[in-house]
């Protein structure tokens, strides 16, 4: 009872939330929405046991990117509404019908799929206890090779940010 | 009353509607800005899949590549924002419709 009444609110929470980001007039109230979306999944990653990942994603999103996003909000001071001209060949209307047939379509295999196969697969307790020790030796033993990929991907969009970013000379 | 005990299914289908939350807003919105926002939103659906398919399967390898995706992420953001603000000198604009430099 309990961790439905907690899904079902973590649910209108976080749909509510992405609603407000995709529909908000201003930029900077999207950035907030975003921010209060970002918490929203971060609690559903603690209901779903992975505590870790919260934690990163309170850090580096809540906490990193949308600062960003709001550093270039503050950047741009628009002169006009950016959504002034409008494009007459662009379909919003049918965009949106092919993006929730999508969603119907997705929703009905996970419905087929979950009244066929067991809730959940019995496993193994795993050999050590804690979530981030698990994540962390998963890390470092079979993914190393992709984590130090990541961090060279990590330090080109760093010097691609302040190439792209800078004056001109 | 009774009631459906809740499943990693459940968050599948609450993932897949916060991509097409993203999704719309890709499609609808103009304002560049908000674009890259709701291509945040459809990786972080993406991540609560793999976080509900490591709950499923209850091994963690699911959640390393949620930690991946939240690198690749905060690269994008970076670099994304840059090209935006290079454009932004160049144009003075910030709505999409309006870049077609390329006359696409």
């Amino acid at each position: 009872m309990l961790e439905a009444v907690a899904f079902y609110g973590l649910a209108a929470l976080i749909l509510g939330f992405g609603l407000m980001v995709v529909t908000a007039r201003s930029a900077v109230h999207s950035v907030v929405f975003l921010v209060l979306n970002f918490l929203a999944v971060a609690v559903a990653y603690v209901v779903l046991a992975a505590e870790f990942l919260a934690v990163i994603q309170v850090l580096v999103y809540a906490g990193g990117i949308v600062v960003l996003y709001l550093f270039v909000v503050m950047l741009v001071n628009q002169k006009r509404a950016p959504e002034a001209h409008h494009d007459p060949h662009r379909k919003s209307g049918l965009g949106v019908m092919l993006a929730a047939a999508v969603l119907a379509e997705v929703t009905a295999i996970v419905v087929y799929t979950a009244s066929s196969s067991p809730a959940s697969v019995p496993t193994p307790p795993p050999a050590i206890a804690g979530n981030t020790e698990q994540v962390g030796l998963l890390l470092y033993t079979d993914y190393l090779i992709p984590f130090e990929v990541a961090s060279m991907l990590l330090l080109a969009a760093m010097v691609g940010a302040i190439l792209f970013a800078r004056k001109a000379q | 009353m009774h009631v459906i005990p809740i499943t990693p299914y459940h968050y599948l289908v609450l993932a897949a509607a916060l991509f097409t939350i993203g999704v719309i807003g890709v499609m609808v919105r103009r304002n560049i800005i908000i674009l890259f926002m709701s291509i945040e939103l459809m990786l972080n659906a993406v991540n609560l899949n793999l976080v509900a398919f490591s709950r499923l399967y209850g091994h963690v390898v699911g959640q390393v590549f949620a930690l991946f995706i939240v690198a690749v992420a905060a690269a994008e953001a970076a670099v994304g924002l840059g090209i935006l603000l290079a454009f932004y000198r160049n144009k003075e604009t910030l709505n999409v419709d309006e870049v077609n430099l390329l006359r696409g």
